[in-house]
């Protein structure tokens, strides 16, 4: 072609239009020239649709997995951040009739600025949401509405500066192929590699790099047309450049991300078959996370821990043989290990990554006084219900320190299936304790836990103590019915204790008015009536 | 873009899967089992070597499923042990047959037994006695072991690509449609609560205590389809509830099924429309039904006699003479028996018993008369179980509302780990769309790799990933496994014939199986095992005090 293009006057247009382009728009500059003929180009053009579907469906991923990740709630957050990005690519799509000149340097500008907010899009969430928290979730729509738009808007643009080379059935045909084979193949990297390997920040600069890669192309394959080739090129490098820095330097942005969303250094970070581990430390406090929600702060543990164990352990003086079930912190072990009379301790956590962290840590180990590796302790990593289920052995005293049920399958743990094989493994005399959430914020839920122990064959005496990271918490212990003997306080603690006191009794086992039990059903295996009974107390008071 | 994905993978999919190439090289291995056709097939065909040793036997029960097993149970609890149980199959069970691989063990059949009605007294001893039933099972409110009611989340529907938490697909109709939906409850709840001029309930579980009166039993001359048609229900819900209804515990379209059977499903328990959570409750194992044939066989230690095919049954004055053909050993041996329980398919006793003087070819007329369903059932091993994604969590059934088949059982359901592992999912899919005729062509000619497709691309439906976590799929295709309750069935003349030989005086020959019912179901199998088996113990002059329920 011996015109430069930019002189050029408009093609005529097909007159089966597919109303993408505006044909009767005066003044089209030249760029939407048709192009020489012959298939690199439309190859390449065709190639780089594939790459931009791909990224455009993964900025989508990113943002619904990422406000995921932070938000919970992955229905909610997928279905809105997809509805989201499906209308802004419609507006996007809609816009496209309003670029009336220079086609290929719109979208060369559209690829860079895709390339820039989609690519920086991962790290800008996970800073706003460590730094600004509230305002995440509008940084988050504006990103899926921004890049949305983009993205509507590209392909649009592409089948219109391919349009001359291409039949409007071929066009189409071929244009949206390539466009589902390249949302095909990220929607299948994604899970497997992308988020799991690169995690999510540096993903998002791989794909920003190849968009801007792709402006760059654009750009050499164009260069003869376009006035100000050289420019556009410098502007690509640029934003190249930015984006591998940022692709480089990826593991610091999140490290940097996630101290500001913990607030507190990490000091140990891990990703067990059974759940995420966290541990922060702020100064003297240490703080286990798992799976984002905190299960101590060292500032306060002692409290809830000596509630647990001392209340019903310092009236036992013949337990010789104890269970604890959950709790692979050994913090619970710790307080038990202050009686002489305890013989043997078996600790049943199904996560060996917890109790090996526990007893390996530094740290850790001075906070439990080293309890896992006193020779009296033995850990055993197995579900507790199935362990339950095959034990043959007698204990003195149980300790039951599982999560709060806040699934089905943490429910299961707290049906009257689960303490009638609790029952049967407590020798004559024995006792036990069980966490019970909040009697506060979880009413209903702490009265049903009640509720099944009675229907499971057990006297219960609930009580509750003050944790200030956690607020008011609650306890039951338990007697076997047809057992010898009532539960009754200790008169005196004999063991040294910073919290738990006879004085306190009098508040301990009192239910002031707005915990008083209220009438709930029995939690079993087939109406996992406790999980839906939390799950409305924890919506309810909001996360 | 992710829907744009999601309709481009299925497209693709129903490209590679609806043509004639009903293999992809993706499909997961595994196997596929039949029922023994070719052995039925040669009682069919005739051709079987004469006999030539006689054993003689005091008590023979022909069959080993539910109701055969039912029946040795009861005989054994009566102190009597010296009878022999002929099964055609290569192990017992019947339609409660199970499998088993590393993962779990999984059901091939029927997969649960809702809690017993007061009337169907005998199952709830079976259960007592097998452990399942704790204390007294005459109790007003009999207590179940809790590991066998079904676990919480019980079922879910697919329907507008969410799951909900009720098979009711009421979400988002309209207000006629509401409507419609609710007189159909309120129907249903009066013929729950209705009894008939002889005081008997009009739908009773066991059947044989239901009603006689002709305001009910006419309902057993219409299909469902047109009882629906005639009440003026148009509710696509209503339509939909129905022949879901029909096809599950039948395995036939509504539109062939006897609209007696049909509101039986609906109003023999009082519970069907209950919305107390305890209620709607039923017993069930990973193994399926296969638990309690487990327990039995376990705690029985019957004599039982596989690929054994009765091909000659002769009733007499003073003995009732077998020909039966040993396919392991290809021979045939007659046995003579004092008493014969005949507990398998009554149309296999049809050809059985051909010739013969003429009440008997009258009897072998109606034993002929009915016909079975076939299914197939999919057992899909999974590396892990399906995401939980769109709506309500995964449940023990989970059925999709836009599909031929009746959805899947998970049969890792009932465990109580805490961490999820691998599972085992159970599909079912009755051919109901197609003749019972057409329906055997079927499975005779398609491979497994076919069956296997059908189910993935009805789970891919809800569950995109689901090729992705499965490791096998194991195909079970069964011939007969349903008797059909066709409109005429039940009430009419051809079950009144089989049970007045069984109240014949004298008569050696003892119908039991669930198709003297004419429902395929375990409390019909048991209640008719039982009773053939008292009959028996009454022959042989035990004193019997009946297990089965009495009417007062």
């Amino acid at each position: 072609m011996s015109t430069p293009a930019d002189q050029l006057p408009p093609a005529a247009e097909p007159s089966h239009s597919s109303g993408l382009s505006d044909s009767t728009a005066a003044g089209r500059a030249a760029d939407d020239a048709p192009l020489e003929s012959g298939g690199v180009l439309t190859r390449a053009l065709l190639f780089s649709v594939f790459i931009i579907a791909a990224c455009g469906l993964v900025y989508e991923l990113i943002a619904a997995a990422a406000s995921t990740y932070l938000l919970g709630d992955s229905v909610t957050q997928f279905s809105l951040v997809i509805g989201v990005y499906l209308a802004s690519m419609g507006i996007g799509s809609y816009l496209s009739q309003y670029v009336t000149d220079k086609v290929v340097t719109r979208f060369v500008d559209i690829e860079l600025l895709i390339a820039v907010v989609g690519g920086f899009s991962a790290a800008i969430m996970f800073f706003t949401f460590a730094y600004a928290g509230p305002g995440f979730r509008v940084v988050l729509y504006l990103l899926v509405v921004l890049v949305g738009i983009f993205v509507g808007l590209e392909i649009p643009l592409v089948m219109r500066i391919l349009k001359e080379r291409l039949g409007f059935k071929d066009l189409v045909a071929q244009v949206l192929s390539f466009d589902y084979i390249g949302a095909l193949g990220v929607s299948i990297a994604f899970p497997l590699f992308l988020a799991p390997r690169l995690g999510l920040i540096r993903t998002a600069f791989l794909f920003g790099i190849m968009n801007a890669a792709i402006a760059l192309w654009a750009v050499w394959l164009f260069r003869d047309r376009l006035k100000n080739a050289f420019t556009m090129a410098v502007k690509c490098v640029l934003v190249l450049v930015a984006l591998t820095a940022g692709f480089i330097w990826s593991d610091e942005l999140t490290r940097m991300s996630e101290d500001q969303l913990y607030s507190d250094q990490i000091i140990h970070a891990e990703s067990s078959r059974a759940q995420r581990i966290v541990i922060t430390r702020w100064r003297d406090d240490l703080r286990l996370h798992l799976n984002g929600n905190l299960q101590f702060s060292s500032m306060d543990e002692y409290r809830y821990h000596e509630a647990l164990v001392h209340p019903v352990l310092a009236t036992l003086s013949g337990a010789r043989k104890v269970l604890v079930l959950g709790g692979g912190d050994g913090l619970a072990v710790r307080e038990i290990l202050k009686y002489p009379q305890v013989e043997s301790v078996t600790l049943v956590d199904l996560d060996p990554a917890m109790t090996k962290l526990f007893s390996t840590a530094a740290q850790l180990r001075k906070l439990n006084a080293d309890s896992l590796n006193s020779p009296k302790v033995k850990v055993e990593n197995a579900d507790a219900f199935v362990w339950l289920e095959q034990s043959r052995e007698f204990f003195d005293f149980v300790v039951i320190d599982f999560p709060d049920p806040s699934n089905h399958s943490l429910g299961k743990l707290y049906t009257t299936a689960f303490y009638s094989l609790l029952k049967r493994r407590m020798a004559e005399g024995a006792m036990a304790v069980i966490q019970s959430t909040s009697p506060l914020y979880a009413r209903k839920s702490f009265w049903c836990i009640v509720a099944t122990l009675e229907e499971s064959g057990f006297n219960p005496t609930p009580y509750h103590a003050l944790v200030p990271s956690f607020g008011e918490w609650g306890f039951v212990a338990i007697t076997k019915k047809d057992g010898p003997r009532e539960y009754s306080p200790p008169a005196a603690y004999t063991v040294p204790t910073r919290f738990m006191d006879a004085a306190l009794h009098p508040a301990l086992f009192t239910f002031p008015k707005d915990m008083e039990r209220v009438p709930t059903v029995v939690n079993r295996l087939n109406n996992q009536a406790l999980v839906q009974y939390f799950e409305g107390e924890w919506r309810r008071g909001g996360s | 873009m992710d829907r744009r994905t999601f309709l481009a993978v299925s497209a693709a999919l129903a490209a590679a899967g609806c043509g004639r190439r009903s293999t992809s090289p993706t499909t997961p291995p595994g196997t596929l089992t039949t029922t023994g056709h070719e052995l039925g097939h040669r009682l069919r065909d005739g051709g079987l070597p004469a006999s030539g040793e006689t054993l003689r036997r005091k008590v023979v029960i022909v069959g080993a499923g539910m109701s055969g097993l039912s029946s040795a149970w009861r005989l054994q609890r009566a102190g009597f042990s010296d009878f022999e149980l002929l099964e055609m199959e290569s192990s017992a069970g019947g339609n409660a047959r199970w499998g088993q691989n590393a993962v779990s063990a999984f059901p091939l059949g029927a997969h649960y037994i809702p809690l017993p009605t007061p009337e169907a007294r005998a199952a709830k001893h079976l259960l007592a006695d097998i452990g399942v039933l704790v204390g007294d099972p005459d109790a007003k409110a009999p207590k179940y072991e809790e590991r066998a009611l079904v676990q919480a989340p019980h079922e879910r529907l697919y329907r507008n690509g969410q799951w909900v938490d009720t098979l009711n697909p009421t979400e988002g109709i309209s207000k006629e449609d509401r409507d419609d939906w609710q007189r159909f409850e309120s129907r249903v709840k009066q013929f729950q609560a209705a009894r008939g001029k002889d005081g008997r309930r009009a739908f009773a579980i066991p059947l044989a205590h239901s009603s006689r009166d002709p305001e009910f039993t006419n309902l057993d001359r219409i299909t469902m389809a047109a009882w629906l048609q005639a009440e003026g229900f148009a509710s696509e819900a209503v339509h939909w509830l129905v022949n879901y209804a029909t096809r599950d515990d039948y395995g036939c379209d509504y539109r062939n099924v006897s609209a007696w059977a049909g509101l039986h499903y609906f109003a023999c328990r009082d519970a069907a429309f209950s919305s107390e959570p305890d209620h709607d409750n039923v017993l069930t194992w990973p193994a399926g039904n296969g638990h309690v044939v487990q327990q039995l066989l376990a705690r029985g230690r019957f004599a039982i006699r596989p690929r054994a095919l009765v091909h000659r049954v002769l009733p007499r004055a003073k003995d009732v003479a077998l020909q039966v053909y040993l396919a392991d050993e290809a021979r045939s041996i007659t046995i003579v028996a004092d008493e014969v329980i005949w507990a398998a398919p009554f149309a296999f006793a049809a050809r059985a018993l051909a010739g013969g003087t003429s009440d008997v070819q009258d009897l072998a007329a109606a034993l002929r008369a009915r016909d079975y369903a076939p299914w197939i059932t999919a057992n899909l091993t999974l590396s892990e179980l399906p995401y939980a994604h769109h709506g309500a969590p995964i449940a023990w059934d989970n059925v999709i509302y836009d599909s031929a088949s009746l959805g899947y059982v998970v049969a890792t359901h009932q465990g109580v780990a805490t961490l999820p592992g691998p599972t085992v999912l159970t599909w079912y899919f009755p051919l109901a769309a197609i003749t019972p005729a057409e329906g055997r062509r079927k499975l005779l000619n398609l491979k497994r790799e076919a069956w296997a497709e059908a189910a993935l691309m009805d789970i891919e439906k809800p569950h995109p990933e689901i090729r992705s976590i499965t490791r096998e799929v194991d195909v079970f295709a069964n011939g007969h496994a349903m008797v059909v309750p066709r409109p005429g069935l039940i009430w009419g003349p051809e079950q009144a014939r089989v049970q007045a030989w069984n109240s014949q005086r004298g008569t050696r020959l003892h119908f039991a199986h669930a198709d003297a019912s004419g429902l395929s179901l375990f409390e019909e199998a048991n209640d008719r095992g039982v009773a053939a088996a008292e009959a028996v113990l009454t022959r042989l002059g035990a004193k019997v005090d009946t297990l089965r329920h009495r009417r007062g």
